[in-house]
């Protein structure tokens, strides 16, 4: 049960962090932004590149895939979301403009990476292990810190900053913010790179461990929204919620329901289609938006 | 992909269209063009698998186009190869087999999974075509089907002979399979099972599944090693999910014998595992340097150059176009006809080029399907150990 228990947390703390960044742009543009888990691999292979292939330290390497997801996503919204924001009110625009993007970024990072899964060399060697109850090796429980670090620093970012406070308002009513003298254009901008750096981190962090394909943009995304429908969309707290539930959901029904064959993604659908039902807008949303 | 590799593939795309332009006028112009499609998944989580077949083809088309074609009967053509991502979307193989049709294609490389496969057979078998699947359901295989040609070793032929190695050679009692919530890990794991019982090894887990796109299996593990295998099958498992695999069960104090009946990428599992996968078994790579020829070397050298960085897939994937061509050498009629084709199957023999010594190609599958519909390649059971693979054994199918 502790092997169970160390899982769930270890996997709830990542999949937090994936979710952090698709419920911040959701929450400030409205934007389901099909293209995060893209992001995530953007993030995975410019860490690979510099870690793995130029050899420099990882810390550079996590730092200038933040930096460089941080411009794509600025990018992003400059030039494609406001863009197409301004000329359209149909949500279907943004939407049919996110899983165009998708498939862009994915074809572009299978031209440039390759098709190969790659790799990195583990930044921590070792396995902690109580009496083989509770085996966690050690890098990953580095990884799991600085996830739950890393969203921490982003909870209080949010909370305490001057930008922070800013995109809350934003998040909570575009027009009060704007009456108020929040740049709108500029805002969003900052949000969307914020959530892209987020995608890049997290990326970045779990190269390490898992390492990265150009294929997996699509399914990552999948369990990112996931994670947002769970906590509610938009709702920072519930984002991180999302990601501890089912991780924890994953972990428990993989060891309780293993002897049924692959059952546990079945039931925790098939919950989640009731939960929605009940709950439509999640754990901690508004049923107004 | 570095800087370098990645222009040499950029360099190596605008060479295949330069070629391609070049085969409709221009100094290639003289030639006749032999299309050879191919269908099957270059995107996605399991690219891997197409990409390295697409590769595999365009770099040995490009090869023959540069010494001026291939002498079939009384005409000199140059190979163009047509492409088809099929996304492991059954219903986009039927469409890429469509598209193979209406070019007017009668012969096709893969589809590389059992569900697109088995979805082509009526679009193949009413449009006249030959299909090379890298897919296991024999009844692609068997009568009454027969436009179907295996182009690698099944599952079904592999597994028993690591099985009875292991248990021969190194005293293993007790096997755990482990596989993809999809068709051909599943039935991968199913024949596996079989083929562990009928060897009188006792099966601790055989029901455990992952979602492909899995990326941490500790969880998945963990339940499965509580059982305790001394042989762990990761049936079926796509190249990308190898590593991640046998990291998770290394890290997780497994220390027992881990195998699989797929190809993988020596690079890919030390990248993602490292060290931890040392004694990692798998089947593929039909030429390793023990037993590859000098045109294989040059075929390994060319695909580098083509493409930046070969993969150890196309040990094995380099064997299709070349049945395909030296067949339709033997009986050209069969450019057009492919009647003419499956009659000069039963009787087909040439000199492998990829092997040292006087090896053969030729068409097997008497045992398995009960007619030739399987292309004869080395079953090479390696060990990856230290960044490559060492041969265990080889063995021979029919």
């Amino acid at each position: 049960m502790e092997q169970v228990l160390a899982n769930g947390l270890y996997l709830g703390a990542q999949y937090a962090l994936i979710a952090l960044g698709l419920t911040l742009i959701f929450a400030l543009m409205n934007v389901l932004n099909f293209a995060h888990g893209q992001l995530y691999v953007l993030g995975g292979f410019v860490t690979y590149t510099i870690y793995g292939q130029l050899e420099m330290p990882f810390v550079a390497a996590l730092f200038a895939a933040a930096v460089t997801l941080a411009l794509v996503g600025g990018l992003m919204e400059r030039f494609l979301f406001r863009t197409v924001l301004k000329r359209s009110v149909r949500e279907e625009s943004t939407m049919l403009l996110a899983a165009g993007t998708a498939f862009f970024l994915d074809a572009i990072i299978l031209l440039i990476f390759g098709e190969k899964q790659r790799g990195v060399p583990k930044i921590v060697d070792g396995v902690f292990n109580w009496d083989f109850r509770l085996i966690m090796p050690y890098d990953r429980i580095l990884i799991g810190f600085l996830a739950i670090f890393a969203i921490a620093a982003f909870v209080l970012y949010m909370q305490y900053s001057k930008t922070g406070r800013a995109l809350r308002a934003l998040a909570q009513d575009r027009v009060a913010a704007q009456l108020m003298g929040v740049n709108v254009d500029r805002y969003s901008m900052i949000g969307f790179a914020l959530g892209a750096m987020l995608a890049g981190v997290v990326g970045g962090l779990l190269v390490t461990i898992t390492g990265v394909n150009s294929g997996i943009g699509g399914p990552i995304s999948i369990k990112a929204f996931m994670m947002v429908m769970i906590g509610g969309a938009g709702v920072i707290s519930g984002a991180i919620a999302g990601g501890f539930i089912l991780g924890m959901l994953e972990s428990v029904g993989l060891s309780v329901l293993h002897s049924y064959g692959d059952i546990t993604y079945l039931m925790i659908f098939a919950s989640l289609m009731v939960f929605l039902s009940i709950r439509p807008q999640g754990l901690m949303g508004k049923p107004w938006g | 992909m570095n800087k370098r590799n990645f222009l040499k593939s950029s360099a190596a795309a605008l060479a295949i269209s330069a070629l391609s332009l070049g085969a409709a006028g221009g100094a290639l112009a003289a030639n006749k063009v032999l299309k050879i499609g191919f269908v099957g998944v270059t995107s996605g989580p399991a690219a891997a698998w197409g990409t390295s077949n697409v590769r595999s083809m365009q770099t040995r088309a490009a090869w023959i186009n540069e010494i001026g074609g291939v002498k079939i009967g009384g005409d000199t053509y140059d190979i163009e190869i047509v492409t088809f991502d099929d996304q492991k979307d059954p219903k986009r193989a039927i469409a890429g087999m469509e598209k193979m049709a209406q070019e007017g294609i009668h012969y096709v490389v893969g589809p590389n999974v059992d569900d697109g496969a088995a979805a082509v057979r009526p679009v193949a078998e009413s449009n006249g075509i030959m299909y090379f699947p890298y897919a296991f359901p024999k009844s692609l295989y068997q009568k009454p089907a027969s436009n179907a040609v295996l182009g690698m070793i099944a599952n079904y032929q592999s597994g028993p002979a690591i099985y009875k190695f292991l248990r021969d050679k190194k005293g293993v009692k007790k096997v755990a399979f482990i596989a993809a919530n999809e068709s051909d890990p599943l039935s991968q794991r199913d024949g596996g099972v079989a083929a562990a019982n009928a060897l009188g090894l006792e099966v601790v887990a055989d029901k455990d599944t992952y979602q492909n796109d899995t990326r941490d299996f500790v969880p998945v593990l963990t339940p499965v090693l509580r059982s305790k295998p001394d042989l762990l099958v990761l049936s079926g498992v796509a190249p990308g999910n190898a590593p991640l695999l046998i990291r998770s069960a290394r890290e997780l104090g497994y220390t027992g014998f881990i195998s699989t009946e797929t190809a993988q990428d020596a690079k890919v599992l030390e990248e993602g595992a490292g060290d931890l996968a040392n004694g990692f078994i798998s089947v593929g790579g039909a030429s390793t340097p023990e037993i590859r020829s000098k045109a294989m070397e040059e075929f390994i050298d060319r695909y580098t150059k083509m493409f930046g960085e070969y993969n150890d897939e196309s040990n094995t994937k380099v064997y299709a176009l070349e049945y395909i061509i030296e067949t339709l050498k033997m009986n050209p009629k069969g450019i057009d006809d492919i009647g003419e084709f499956k009659k000069t199957m039963d009787n087909f023999s040439a000199p492998n080029p990829y092997m040292k010594g006087d090896a053969t190609l030729k068409y097997v599958g008497m045992t398995s399907f009960g007619q030739k519909r399987q292309v004869a390649v080395p079953m090479v059971v390696n060990e990856y150990r230290d960044g490559k693979f060492d041969t265990l054994f080889i063995a021979e199918v029919d």
